[in-house]
């Protein structure tokens, strides 16, 4: 790790001062992922703005009728509120099948978002890494690419976003709010949120310099049977095979996201039109790119995704 | 209940291995000693006795960016000067003497390092020191000693839910943090109804304590010891 | 005291402390965290600087210069460790690679630097502040694509090969023939205490706070690295957080520490980083294995053959994986064979069971394909093939005690196993397929030489002394325990003090040996120790009955600590086996049961259902004893379902080098386990009449599993771990 310099913001305009007045500098609010970077110095932030004691540590009721969750917000707490396990139950889900409690009491819900993508060449700084080091090339092209993503990738990157929340947070459409260091907010869907590696994987996020993460907005609740279904080797503690965060309407209008195909939460709106599984799945997986060590995601999908059809079914 | 024994008769006569080293060395470690004469003559009891503030940092050459900490440890408020690299754990294990807490991967995959912040159970590892100005933390030597043991002590110590115990320390913490999450209503990953009361099934207890790893693998003890706690606590 | 006839009847037989369930004397210090690991002797070297290791970023190659200039400048740095300024460097017997490399680089992350700072964070931090300059070579790190190049070489537990009989005439006539190969990949150990050390001089004696299993060994490796006299290290190693084989040797924490310090002329604390232990240590080595048995209609195996290719570097050795055929089933015509090839991973080496672990992953798996061409129960099948003689070499070498079909048959009764539905995929509950297997488990049940220092004081109080280990296997009670019941006093009034290479050289703890010959060691002291107080107080010796605390003989009844007097009396002594392994086979048996779900959707295999009945001779302390059975279970779970270090086979290493990417099970893989021990005692093991117990577990309990996915979907799987991928490919559609 290498050394930084370290205060304590009080309030989000205190913090986004601080972050414009330090060229290296990182906010840090649960550190779940970004302490395991800098320990490897994969990531190497001269100044670090604890942001913890903003308060933005509440979810509230919006006047649309949806939930504002405050970027502080614990992941645990997020997964307990009675508002969300009771409308929002497909995030519950997430959060619970995401990583430990230890972890969860600490990550928050911005942190979670803005979690780096997972690759084990990414974790190992003698390999190379167009993340870590623009231009260095991919190690993990032509290796070991059983748990990396295979849609939406590119020749400079395969890796995958291991959040389980934000799968579920794209299925639900939630907006991820954010304020500029000049004061200005604005919303960006959370489709819009995580970017696609392109030739420029070290880029994750469409977040503009200085600007930090405030809350998420859920909108009104959708109804429906919510399903968040996490294939993994373990039974707990580890990051998706692959996962499904579904909402099965009784309209038929169901909606279907997916963690571990790629590198950001995966989700085919046209796809959700079609009226079987496989033809979801196919639909969904247009243009897949698969080696021989990760190909099996493709059936997979097909068969969680029958799977679930048949769960609404069960309990329609 | 069974009775719990003695405390342990392992102690090893390695008072005399203390390493005197070259005559620099040697003025260092005698300054320790003078400073903290308690050190040697309480013994184990060192470790959660009042000699546990004995900043092993004053050794190291104060450096400019060191911050000040107030942590409330144990229920003993303790002020640091740290390296703000240090995380909650090497500042409990290597400035304040408190190695009940382990290290078995510094990287929040193994759940050794396990403490109570606040009543909440987390991986020391990956969190600063200093981001935890004014907290109340709680660790293996909080809950009790080998003289009066925590109830999930001995209960570990009754099912033997440990071997080499170095995951222990940080199982006992998480399940005492556990107990209190089920108590609080927070669901976990096999809670069949989300909204319903949540119990402390073995089911529950294998989900929950997922997070602290044991490669000795003493998992079936822990969830009868955790269990039997649970019971007891109604 | 020389142990070369079978044991007689003897004061362990009274049993009134040795054989119960006792909980752990180390328990309140191991549950209050108050039990001392090495990286936390900072009361004795409280002055101790910071070193961290600087691992070869290339697998094979040679230094060609190193940058040690900016780590050196660094803020808090004391030195920098590497060949060029550590001085001559022996290496010891022991290693296959070097502990620092010096120039030659042998495998990924090998030492090749210790950075000494002040604090943690500064030698952390400095480390990165090393470059090196390579040369990389040109490696070899597919097992598979050097099986052709592979070579015979002798294991020093045995030979490579083995033949007994015409083997290949044999198969041909088999009425029934199974030929099938099987791949096991790479393992690691895990421990969740990665190896840690405090090093400090004092002029030229150096002392080391390590965490070991074998402090002799520990001692002579130090000793034969550092080129100076084992008379100048003292090695402890009091409290060790799980070893599995990855502790058997010294490694480079510990010669790069004591190097450290000497640079630094302060103590020094190395640890390895979680994400170093996978490549920069030892493994459990891949392999591949081919069985091929041939039996009459009848179900009785007429040939057996066993062969197995693993790798390691230069100058390695084999994984004895076939070790277990020559042993466990009948059959007049055999074959085994073992082949080497050198690949240029890191160190392969012995991981809990090494051989039978994996061997029976390939044999317990093909006895279920033979049961099922059979149409035999597998069950069935395996006491139909109980042997109790080495049937390669015949009557002359009998088992010293063999209870494999009872564990069977007791295990059956238990498990429920007349419930399963010999038809694979035909039983459902919900979402899951449901299925259960079965496999024999074996493990040879060796001894080794061990001594130790017991003494009893003018109170009364019986203290032992041994540099033997408790790596978590319960030494420590089972030392109290044997003491107590010998010396007649409760388990309170006895003292046991581990690990220091100050104590008498006992067995360590490796091979499952540890249990049953260390406390023979101190059975033999004990021993002496009550003769020597039966005398000093008049007693005679041959009469005298130790309990309640007194000795008691002609009517008279003198306190222990009276009979010691005011100095106390101490003896040593030491059990030296002689030829009973030879004469008998000495293993331990089991049989292990598993029911699985597999979800039918995913293919993920979740175990349901666990027992395993063993028989190992007297169990010391059933309560630790069975803690080892179900660690162990646990472990070949893991080895069934998701263990494996991913080869890169383009730079040479083990790419998942971390525990979020190597997985093992956590407490939701895990249902409860049950286990049970069949009462036996075994003289011609030791004078315990106690066989080894923990590395039994794992034997076959991955083969169960296996063979579980079987009965649960029809899906034969021989390439290991069982992932979801592999059991995906043969399930059927989805309805």
């Amino acid at each position: 790790m290498k050394a930084f310099t370290y205060e304590r913001a009080n309030t989000p305009a205190a913090a986004a001062m601080a972050l414009a007045a330090q060229p290296d500098a990182k906010f840090i609010a649960g550190g779940t992922n970004l302490l395991d970077l800098m320990k490897l110095q994969i990531e190497t932030p001269a100044h670090l703005i604890d942001v913890n004691r903003l308060g933005l540590d509440k979810i509230e009721a919006t006047p649309e009728g949806g939930l504002r969750i405050g970027a502080l917000v614990r992941n645990t707490d997020l997964a307990a509120d009675a508002r969300i396990r009771r409308d929002y139950a497909v995030l519950s889900r997430a959060l619970l099948s995401g990583a430990s409690a230890q972890l969860r009491n600490k990550a928050t819900t911005a942190g979670n978002l803005l979690q780096r993508t997972r690759c084990p060449y990414f974790y190992d700084t003698t390999k190379p890494c167009n993340k870590r080091a623009p231009g260095a090339g991919c190690a993990a092209v032509g290796g070991f690419t059983r748990n990396l993503a295979i849609m939406g990738t590119s020749e400079a990157c395969i890796a995958t976003h291991p959040s389980d929340m934000a799968v579920a947070m794209r299925v639900l459409d939630a907006l991820v709010e954010t304020v500029a260091p000049d004061g200005t907010t604005r919303a960006i869907p959370i489709a819009e949120f995580h970017r696609l590696p392109g030739d420029t994987p070290h880029v994750e996020t469409t977040l503009r310099a200085g600007e930090m993460v405030t809350a998420v907005t859920l909108p009104p609740p959708l109804g429906g049977l919510h399903i968040y279904r996490k294939v993994r080797d373990r039974t707990s503690y580890a990051f998706a095979t692959l996962s499904v965060a579904a909402v099965m309407l009784p309209s038929g209008r169901n909606r279907f996201a997916f963690g571990g195909l790629a590198h950001k939460p995966w989700r085919v709106e046209e796809a959700e039109k079609k009226e079987t599984p496989a033809a979801v799945a196919e639909a969904v997986l247009a243009g897949a790119r698969t080696t021989p060590q990760n190909a099996f995601k493709v059936p997979l999908l097909g068969r969680v995704l029958a799977s679930i059809f048949a769960q609404a079914k069960a309990s329609a | 209940m069974p009775d719990i024994p003695d405390p342990p008769k392992t102690d090893n006569p390695l008072d005399e291995m203390s390493i005197l080293g070259d005559p620099t060395t040697r003025r260092v470690f005698l300054n320790q000693v003078a400073g903290t004469s308690a050190v040697l003559a309480l013994g184990s009891n060192f470790l959660s006795g009042p000699g546990a503030q004995a900043a092993k940092s004053s050794t190291a050459p104060a450096s400019a960016e060191e911050l000040e900490v107030r942590l409330i440890i144990n229920g003993r408020e303790t002020k640091l000067r740290l390296d703000p690299r240090v995380t909650l754990l090497d500042a409990l294990r290597e400035h304040l003497q408190l190695t009940g807490s382990k290290k078995g991967c510094d990287h929040g995959q193994c759940g050794a390092c396990t403490v109570l912040v606040d009543g909440r159970r987390i991986n020391s590892c990956l969190s600063l020191a200093v981001m935890h100005e004014g907290d109340k933390i709680t660790t293996i030597e909080g809950l009790g000693t080998p003289a009066k043991l925590h109830p999930m002590q001995a209960a570990f110590i009754r099912h033997d839910g440990f071997q080499c115990g170095y995951c222990t320390p940080g199982q006992i913490c998480s399940a005492v943090g556990m107990l209190g999450e089920i108590k609080a209503g927070i669901p976990s990953h096999v809670s069949a109804d989300l909204l319903g009361k949540m119990s402390a099934s073995d089911e529950e207890i294998r989900e929950r304590m997922s997070g602290n790893l044991c490669r000795c693998a003493a998992y079936s003890n822990i969830v009868e010891a955790v269990r039997e706690v649970a019971g007891g606590n109604g | 005291m020389k142990f070369d006839t079978p044991a007689a009847a003897n004061p362990i037989d009274r049993a009134r402390v040795i054989g119960r369930p006792t909980d752990r004397i180390d328990g309140p210090a191991k549950v209050t965290g108050t039990a001392p690991y090495a990286f936390e002797r900072n009361d004795l070297a409280p002055n101790a600087a910071y070193g961290w290791i600087v691992g070869s970023a290339i697998a094979n190659g040679r230094i060609v210069r190193l940058h040690t200039k900016d780590a050196e400048a660094a803020r808090g740095v004391l030195a920098v460790v590497t060949y060029e300024n550590a001085g001559n460097l022996g290496k010891a017997k022991a290693h296959t690679a070097r502990m620092l490399a010096e120039p030659d680089v042998e495998h990924y992350d090998q030492a090749v630097a210790l950075v000494v700072a002040e604090t943690f964070e500064q030698a952390r931090a400095g480390a990165k502040l090393v470059r090196v300059d390579y040369a990389p070579g040109k490696g070899k790190f597919d097992l598979a694509a050097e099986k052709g190049s592979a070579i015979k070489k002798d294991s020093e537990n045995g030979p490579a090969d083995s033949a007994v009989g015409d083997f290949a005439w044999a198969l041909a006539r088999a009425a029934v023939t199974v030929d099938a190969t099987y791949t096991t990949p790479d393992q690691s150990h895990a421990m969740m205490e990665p190896h840690a050390t405090i090093a400090g001089w004092s002029g030229d004696q150096l002392t080391l706070w390590t965490s070991n299993q074998m402090i002799a060994w520990a001692v002579r490796d130090m000793a034969e690295t550092l080129l100076i006299a084992p008379e100048k290290i003292r090695v402890s190693s009091p409290y060790i957080g799980g070893g599995f084989g990855a502790k058997l040797w010294v490694r480079s924490d510990a010669i790069m520490a004591a190097l450290g310090a000497r640079a630094a002329k302060r103590p020094v604390k190395v640890a390895l980083s979680r994400p170093q232990i996978a490549n920069n240590t030892t493994h459990r080595p891949a392999t591949i294995q081919r069985v091929r048995i041939g039996a009459g209609k009848d179900g009785r195996i007429d040939a057996i053959a066993h062969e197995s290719w693993s790798g390691d570097l230069p100058d390695g050795q084999i994984e004895t994986a076939a070790f277990q055929t020559r042993l466990l089933y009948g059959g007049a015509n055999r074959m085994t064979a073992h082949r080497l090839a050198t690949l240029n991973l890191g160190e392969g080496n012995a991981m809990r069971a090494p051989g039978e672990a994996v061997g029976h992953l390939a044999l317990e798996v093909a006895m279920d394909e033979l049961a099922e061409k059979l149409g035999l129960d597998p069950v069935q099948l395996r006491i139909l093939n109980d042997v109790q003689h080495d049937p390669e070499k015949g009557p002359s070498r009998p088992y010293s005690s063999r209870k494999l079909v009872e564990c069977l048959t007791v295990g059956a009764e238990r498990f429920g196993w007349a419930k399963r539905n010999p038809k694979p995929g035909q039983v459902r509950d919900g979402g899951w397929l449901v299925g259960m297997g079965v496999a024999s488990a074996f493990r040879n049940s060796p001894t080794m030489d061990s001594a130790a220092r017991v003494s009893v004081d003018a109170k009364g109080i019986v203290t032992v002394e041994t540099d033997m280990t408790d790596i978590g296997t319960g030494s420590y009670t089972v030392i109290a325990q044997t003491a107590a019941e010998l010396m007649g006093v409760p388990l309170e009034r006895v003292t046991v003090k581990l690990g220091d290479s100050k104590a008498p050289v006992s067995s360590g703890s490796g091979g499952q040996w540890g249990g049953n010959s260390s406390t023979s060691g101190v059975y033999a002291a004990c021993m002496k120790l009550r003769g020597e107080l039966a005398k000093k107080a008049g007693l005679n010796a041959d009469e005298a009955v130790f309990e309640e605390g007194q000795i008691r003989a002609g009517g008279r009844s003198i306190p222990l600590g009276r009979a010691a007097g005011p100095e106390g009396l101490t003896v040593e002594d030491k059990i030296e086996f002689g030829d009973l392994q030879k004469k008998f086979v000495q293993a331990s048996f089991g049989a292990h049961f598993v029911e699985v779900g597999v979800d039918a959707a995913t293919g993920e295999t979740r175990v349901r259902r666990m027992s395993c009945v063993c028989a190992a001779g007297r169990i010391l302390n059933p309560k630790a004893a069975r803690s080892q059975v179900i660690g162990a279970m646990t472990m070949g779970v893991g080895a069934a379902l998701m263990e494996e270090l991913v080869v890169d086979k383009r730079f040479g290493y083990f790419v998942n080098h971390d525990l979020a990417e190597y997985h093992i099970p956590v407490h939701a893989d895990i249902p409860h386990q049950d286990v049970h021990f069949l009462e036996e005692l075994d003289d011609k093991s030791s004078p315990m009449k106690a066989k080894g117990i923990g590395e039994l577990g794992i034997c076959g309990i991955g083969a169960a599993v296996a063979n579980a996915i079987y009965n649960a979907t029809g899906v034969r799987l021989r390439d290991y771990p069982l992932t979801l991928d592999k059991v995906l490919a043969g399930l059927p559609p989805l309805a």
